[in-house]
């Protein structure tokens, strides 16, 4: 595998925020998220669960709902303003203030016309989704006390609307309350304190099925506001609910970190008329809230206040074990690892960590000992951190970057980039902003330094790249690279060659185009595959393109020759090994090894692995033995054996799995042949969290 | 004729139609009454295990069994007539559960599962057999941890009777591998039981990969046995706890608990009517539950533990079987009744119903001669920390007629105490343990009559040894003038006055068992050795008088006679000799009486004496021998006019089946045939001539169709007048 110093950095104190709310659109199969901060990310649930996109939060905005109307994607908070998305730009398209206080929940209704809020003044206010803009149309009859949840009827003539201790049933066309369903309080302590009805589904055969803060989920009949079944789930909160698309279904999210099945089923074979509402199986996944949940067609998704987006597929959906039917649970975005919140000056041995409020700028640890594999080595000079940058403005940094010689550090907001030039020598460091920017730069998705330092690339919106040239005393801006595709894309990834000669830009659509940085024009587009680019790199010598899709294949394109080299096509042609192709989490960061350069350097979230072209693949054709996952992870048993022996069991992929229990963010070799690992271990995560509800368990 | 007779077997299975109780036992089905507890019937006829029994759904009255002999059977248990015998043509074929909605019983052979149709017709000479292997490549459930786990369910007014769900034992590690199953009677849901303690109610499965289950959690234990009511209100489950649960079908919160039932529950049956629910334990003890409120009756025999660590001792008194009971109890059992008559607490603390908890054992149990004092041992082993002894005494209470304790020794040896004997002489009362730590203690009853409040207790006498070496027995001569204590390889001969008398040995091998001669022969000695040797001194001469090369796992002592039992272990298999020490030749000997070795083995006196003619049968006259078998079997050796006796009295249990049988009952009904038979001794009834066609018309037309009655009338007086020509 070859032998490296590790610098294994475990002072980045990243906390990713609790999910707030979750809306998934079923034509395009993308899930939005939004979390605490207000950001909001984006899903494709097609390409194995990649985080497509980001869209940056802000100080002032906070997400309560959020709601698909066709491929236009709306939030509403307790700010009281109703936002529409870019999800080109990754920005708020434009936000409108509701006037009926804050607001709790937005919904659409079935034929993508009209949105309904529900306010902290009484109202339910309706707004005509327009071309380019909403409008609002009229309010429902005003209520006392608050709006929390509301639901649609399916035909559109009906809204549900989940109060302070009550559901009110709204006719649409006449804007009238037509039914009042009242809700039980809790027993004994709380039977003072009102009941929150935190979520309402209405079913298109007019069942309301309520989930409310005394623990129950009730089902009602919406024609004459009669109770059915009350099902008594917990002793805290149903925060959520989900409809599965047939209605067969409804799963609710409890204070206790539960998700809890409910299924419309017939008693008997030969009773199909008479169904009812049975209680079937809890999952357990979250260690807190569940506050958001959504039933999709062969899983349940579901997130909350420990952070995780848990993602449990129905078994029973499933014809046999297959990758799709595995559990999986999404700890963190993988775009934020993906190099975008962290960076790495190899040269100078520089670290930059991006929160979403402030960046921070570490200097590597030094030792001069040698030691065996697995030893600690004593530290000469302890890391240190070297600047504390804090943001201006409210929006939050999405994304930054630390040139290789540490010399220059870029970070850019939604509205605004801002450039430093950084000088250290020994132990002063000072920072100047670069004051003039060329107006082109507003904003980028993604920065990123040429290799000598002498050029800046912002992406920019529709895919183009802007080129800066970066001079000592200035930056100028030189050129704008333009896709020919004509993608309305954002770009994710962006890498420079080591001779500065070419960039390589990925985008949402899948597409990789590869510029010429010397004539600063398009030189090829490499063959669109079917999956997002979740990682790539440029080889410093040979300059072939080494590209990772979220569905685990693996590439290597020769730029000069514009073609697949010869190793990727064999690899191709033989298959990739199962236990690979089975993995969770997406390839984050693609590095070289330039001492050796057959070596490639990848890792995920949980492992490390380097991958040496001179060996040969392991065969997949061994899939079914069992043990052969073991066969696959072999650096243990291939180091007990002799050797003479070795060569044989060698192969390609070399794997490191002592990252499991911590979340590995990069890991990047530095000129010296060190290697840097960024990691973060769970447990310091989990215990920043705030305390779960009180369980009594047995036997304690 | 002699032949070991069963009395207890451990498996047991329920049913309950009404007020009949139906267990399987063994290779019999026991009818039990369930309002007095009494047994009935024994219904006998299977070869192996009965694994299963059912209720005819066409005649209440019937209950077909099935059993690992391959056959099911079909019996009336009123009357105790075994009716028909299905024999399967599937040699080696195991029932294991029999279902009746459409008569059809699933059978495992050779890990095969096969489903017998058995048409329902009324003609029962013919009868077509389908026969259907259903599911080939199946390991008997609990086998393998790999083996996938079947599910054979029953169910209700699907022409398919079988439904199998196979899942894999083995998901993440997660001990979710099924325990016992059980179909809601009206609707499709079908409750599961788990090794991890869950419940799984399953619906929804005919729908294809639309099935759904949900899952109920009290049980930390494995969930021993799952039980719809019949309405299908309720589920019933219990596992080692020996709690009853009472879930509420769709109202899975609520629940209701019966606790301390005592054993952990491996069964439970309902009676048609939902209103009795039954219980059967682990510690062979049936409990009849009413409404799921109130314990109404308990029946119990012998109490089976994990194993029984004392000896089998007969108690003076009662005559009754003494040995380990329920846990940290002595069961006195009634050997001539077949009945337990009480348990005592020797350990006097909560037992806790959990695995792998130590907790206090009893292991050593001895009565004195006239039955007045009972000294017992109990023990516990802790990982990591010493052992823990205690030796009790306990006194006869006349008053209250039971034991009660009256000194306790705690530690009174430094290591277990392997074995104990009070003094028979009637002088003394003397209490001798030994113990591994090379030490034999003598305790004495001392008299403080100083202390009048306090009265007699148990104090140290003597501490004897013998070059460090460790005791494993002991015994006293039967007057109480000798004891014996064999070291190792030694026997020492001690004198009342703990003088050593003399010294006995015949390496090599340790001694394993001693014991004294009795009455003619009490001049001998007789020990048995680790290295196959039993060996006899004569103790006039104090030398050997003979020795044979045996390997003798028992030797017992008939406490009325001068005959010994001598229990060999021999290839897998045990031989018993019955022989004087004086003379040469065996009285009785049978070779292979049952596998394994004979661990416990006792002679319990008969009340009367027999007047055996037969020779090698005499040696049972005074006493009977009970013995324990490997598979902790209790057998017993009978002679032929005892068996005539009984089945002459199982004759005379079958009685009318109208009034439930209960010993009230036989005293009051015999009186009553007696008297009935004294009023009109010539009486004799007519034979009413049901056959008629016009009694026939009245009683089976429909009320809606008949004529009218006046009509009727003339027509069904002439059918009841006896016809001139038959009278005569």
């Amino acid at each position: 595998m070859g032998e490296f110093k590790v610098h294994r950095v475990r002072f980045f104190d990243y906390m990713p925020t609790a999910i707030r709310a979750m809306a998934f659109n079923a034509h395009t199969e993308r899930l939005a998220l939004a979390r605490m901060d207000g950001s909001v990310e984006i899903f494709n649930f097609t390409d194995h669960y990649f985080q497509e996109k980001v869209i940056p939060g802000k100080d002032s905005r906070s997400i309560e709902s959020l709601c698909w109307v066709g491929g236009r994607l709306f939030s509403a908070g307790l700010n009281g303003e109703i936002a529409e998305y870019d999800l080109e730009n990754l920005r708020p398209k434009y936000s409108l203030e509701a006037y009926g206080g804050p607001i709790w929940t937005i919904i659409s209704n079935t034929q993508g016309t009209q949105l309904a809020i529900g306010c902290e003044d009484g109202t339910v206010k309706l707004f005509e989704v327009l071309e380019e803009h909403i409008q609002f149309e009229r309010n429902l009859d005003r209520q006392k006390g608050r709006i929390i949840s509301l639901s649609w009827h399916p035909s559109g003539t009906h809204i549900a609307a989940g109060m302070m201790d009550m559901i009110r049933v709204f006719d649409v066309p006449t804007g009238h309350a037509v039914q009042r369903l009242l809700v039980d309080r809790g027993f004994g302590g709380s039977k003072s304190r009102e009941t929150v009805v935190w979520s309402v589904a209405f079913l298109s055969d007019h069942t309301v099925v309520s989930g409310d803060s005394a623990g129950k989920v009730q089902v009602w009949d919406g024609h004459t506001g009669t109770l059915v079944k009350t099902h008594l789930v917990t002793k805290w909160d149903v925060l959520a609910l989900s409809v599965s698309k047939d209605e067969s279904s409804v799963v609710a999210g409890t204070s206790e970190g539960t998700v809890i099945q409910f299924q419309f089923i017939a008693p008997t074979l030969h009773q199909q008329q008479d169904k009812e509402w049975v209680r079937t199986r809890t999952f357990k996944n979250h260690t807190h809230d569940v506050r958001a949940l959504a039933e999709i067609e062969t899983a349940i998704v579901s997130g909350g206040m420990d952070t995780h987006l848990v993602v449990r597929p129905l078994l029973e959906k499933f014809d046999e074990k297959s990758h799709a039917s595995g559990l999986r649970k999404i700890h963190f975005p993988h775009v934020i690892a993906n190099n975008i919140n962290l960076s790495c000056a190899k040269k100078a041995g520089l670290l930059l960590f991006q929160f979403p409020g402030q960046l921070e700028l570490w200097r590597l640890g030094d030792s001069d000992e040698h030691g065996k594999p697995g030893d600690r080595l004593p530290l000469k000079r302890k890391p240190e951190k070297l600047l504390l940058l804090k943001r201006k403005g409210e929006d939050h940094i999405c994304c930054s970057a630390l040139s290789s010689c540490g010399g220059w550090l870029a970070y850019s907001t939604v509205s605004s980039v801002r450039i430093y030039r950084l000088q250290t020598d020994n132990n002063n460091i000072s920072i100047t902003k670069v004051s003039k920017l060329p107006k082109a730069l507003h904003s980028a998705h993604q920065l990123c330094f040429s290799s000598d330092s002498s050029k800046m690339f912002a992406a920019s919106s529709q895919s183009s790249v802007l080129v800066i040239a970066l001079t000592q005393s200035e930056c100028k801006y030189v050129h704008t690279l333009k896709p020919k595709s004509g993608s309305r894309q954002p770009i994710h990834l962006m890498t420079t060659s080591g001779d500065g000669k070419w960039l390589a830009a990925a985008n949402s659509d899948c597409e990789i185009h590869v510029y010429n940085l010397q004539k600063l024009k398009l030189h090829c587009i490499v063959p669109v595959y079917g999956s997002c680019p979740s990682a790539m790199g440029i080889h410093p010598t040979t300059n072939n393109m080494t590209v990772v899709h979220a569905d685990q294949q693996l590439f290597e394109y020769s730029i000069v020759e514009k073609q697949y080299t010869d190793w990727s096509r064999k690899l191709q042609k033989q298959g990739l090994h199962n236990v690979w192709l089975d993995r969770d989490t997406p390839v984050t960061h693609v590095t070289f090894n330039s001492k050796n350069p057959n070596q490639v350097v990848l890792h995920d979230m949980h492992m490390f692995c380097i991958i040496d072209q001179m060996f040969i693949h392991p065969c997949p054709c061994h899939n079914g033995l069992i043990g052969f996952s073991g066969l696959f992870y072999n650096q243990m048993t291939l180091r007990s054996l002799s050797e003479q022996e070795r060569p044989s069991h060698l192969h390609a992929f070399k794997i490191c799995k002592t990252f499991q229990v911590s979340l590995l963010f990069l890991a990047s070799l530095l000129d010296d042949q060190s290697l840097v690992v960024v990691e973060r271990p769970l447990l310091a995560i989990t215990s920043q969290l705030p305390a779960p509800v009180r369980q009594k368990k047995f036997a304690t | 004729k002699l032949d070991p007779l069963p009395l207890c077997l451990p498996h047991v299975k329920i049913k309950v139609p009404q007020k009949f109780l139906l267990c399987a036992s063994g290779e019999s089905v026991k009818v039990y009454s369930s309002s007095s507890e009494e047994c009935v019937h024994d219904l006998q006829g299977h070869t192996d295990l009965v694994s299963g029994i059912v209720r005819n759904p066409s005649n209440h009255l019937q209950v077909y069994s099935c059993s690992a002999d391959g056959t099911v059977r079909l019996w009336d248990f009123t009357d105790g007539i075994l009716i028909k015998v299905q024999p399967h043509s599937l040699p080696r074929s195991f029932a294991i559960a029999a279902s009746f909605f459409a008569l059809c019983t699933v059978l495992v052979k050779l890990f095969q599962l096969v489903a017998v149709h058995l048409p329902l017709s009324g003609d029962q000479e013919v009868e077509a057999r389908e026969l259907s292997a259903v599911l080939c490549d199946v390991s008997p459930s609990g086998a393998a941890s790999f083996g996938r786990k079947v599910r054979v369910v029953g169910l209700p007014g699907t022409s398919v009777a079988n439904k199998f769900f196979l899942k894999s034992g083995n998901k993440k590690g997660a001990k979710n591998a099924f325990t016992c199953v059980s179909c809601h009677p009206k609707e499709d849901c079908i409750a599961t039981g788990h090794e991890d303690g869950k419940i799984r109610l399953w619906r929804n499965f005919n729908q294809k990969k639309e099935y759904t289950y949900s899952t109920l959690h009290w049980h930390h234990g494995a969930v021993n046995t799952l039980q719809f009511t019949p309405e299908g209100t309720n589920l019933l489950s219990g596992g080692i706890e020996s709690v009853l649960v009472q879930w509420h079908y769709t109202q899975e919160n609520q629940k209701d608990f019966l606790p301390r039932l005592g054993g952990a529950i491996t069964h439970i049956a309902v009676s048609p009517d939902g209103s009795l629910f039954c219980t059967s334990h682990s510690d062979n003890k049936i409990t009849i539950i009413q409404s799921c409120v109130k314990v109404s009756a308990i029946i119990q025999g012998l109490v089976k533990g994990e194993g029984v660590r004392t000896d089998l001792t007969i108690d003076p008194r009662s005559k009754a079987l003494v040995l380990n009971g329920k846990p940290g109890h002595l069961q006195f059992y009634s050997l001539h009744r077949d009945k337990l008559l009480y348990n005592l607490d020797i350990v006097q603390q909560e037992y806790i119903h959990e695995e792998g908890l130590d907790q206090f054992e009893v292991v050593k149990a001895a009565f004195d001669t006239r039955g007045n004092w009972l000294a017992t041992v109990e023990e516990r082993t802790q990982k990591g920390s010493e052992l823990e002894i205690n030796l009790k005494l306990w006194a006869y209470d006349e008053q209250t007629q039971s034991f009660m304790l009256n000194t306790t020794v705690t530690a009174p040896h430094e290591d277990q105490i392997t074995a104990m004997c009070f003094s028979p002489s009637p002088e003394t009362t003397m209490l001798v343990t030994i113990s591994f730590d090379g030490h034999f203690k003598a305790w004495l009853l001392a008299d403080h009559s100083d202390t009048k409040a306090e009265g007699a207790c148990w104090s140290c006498d003597f501490v004897g040894g013998y070059h460090h070496l460790k005791p494993g027995c002991c015994c006293f001569s039967a007057d109480g003038s000798l004891l014996a204590v064999g070291f190792q390889e030694v026997v020492t001969v001690w004198s009342p006055s703990w003088e050593l008398l003399t010294t006995l040995s015949q390496p090599p091998g340790a001694i394993r068992d001693l014991c004294f001669g009795r009455l003619s022969c009490s001049k001998y000695l007789l020990g048995t050795s680790t290295k196959n040797q039993l060996c006899c001194w004569n103790l006039l001469t104090c030398s050997l008088e003979w020795s044979t090369p045996v390997d003798v796992s028992l030797l017992q002592a008939d406490p009325l006679s001068e005959n010994m039992a001598a229990f060999c272990s021999q290839s897998g298999c045990s031989d018993l000799f019955v022989f004087k020490p004086g003379e040469p030749r065996p009285l009785y000997s049978q070779k292979a009486l049952c596998t394994g070795k004979v661990q416990r083995a006792v002679f319990a006196p008969r009340d009367q004496m027999l007047e055996s003619c037969e020779e090698h049968a005499q040696w049972l006259n005074r006493s009977q021998l009970y013995f324990f078998t490997q598979h902790m079997d209790l057998m017993t050796f009978s002679t032929k006019t005892e068996e005539d006796r009984l089945l002459a009295s199982s004759k005379r249990l079958m009685v009318d089946d109208s009034v439930a049988v209960t010993p009230f009952y036989l005293l009051l009904g015999k009186h009553r045939q007696q008297q009935e038979a004294l009023t009109n001794p010539m009486a004799e009834r007519i034979q009413l001539p049901q056959g008629s066609i016009a009694i026939k018309e009245l009683l089976y037309t429909p009320a809606h169709v008949l004529p009218s009655a006046s009509f009727l009338c003339s027509m069904f007086v002439r059918s009841l007048l006896i016809s001139s020509s038959s009278a005569r």
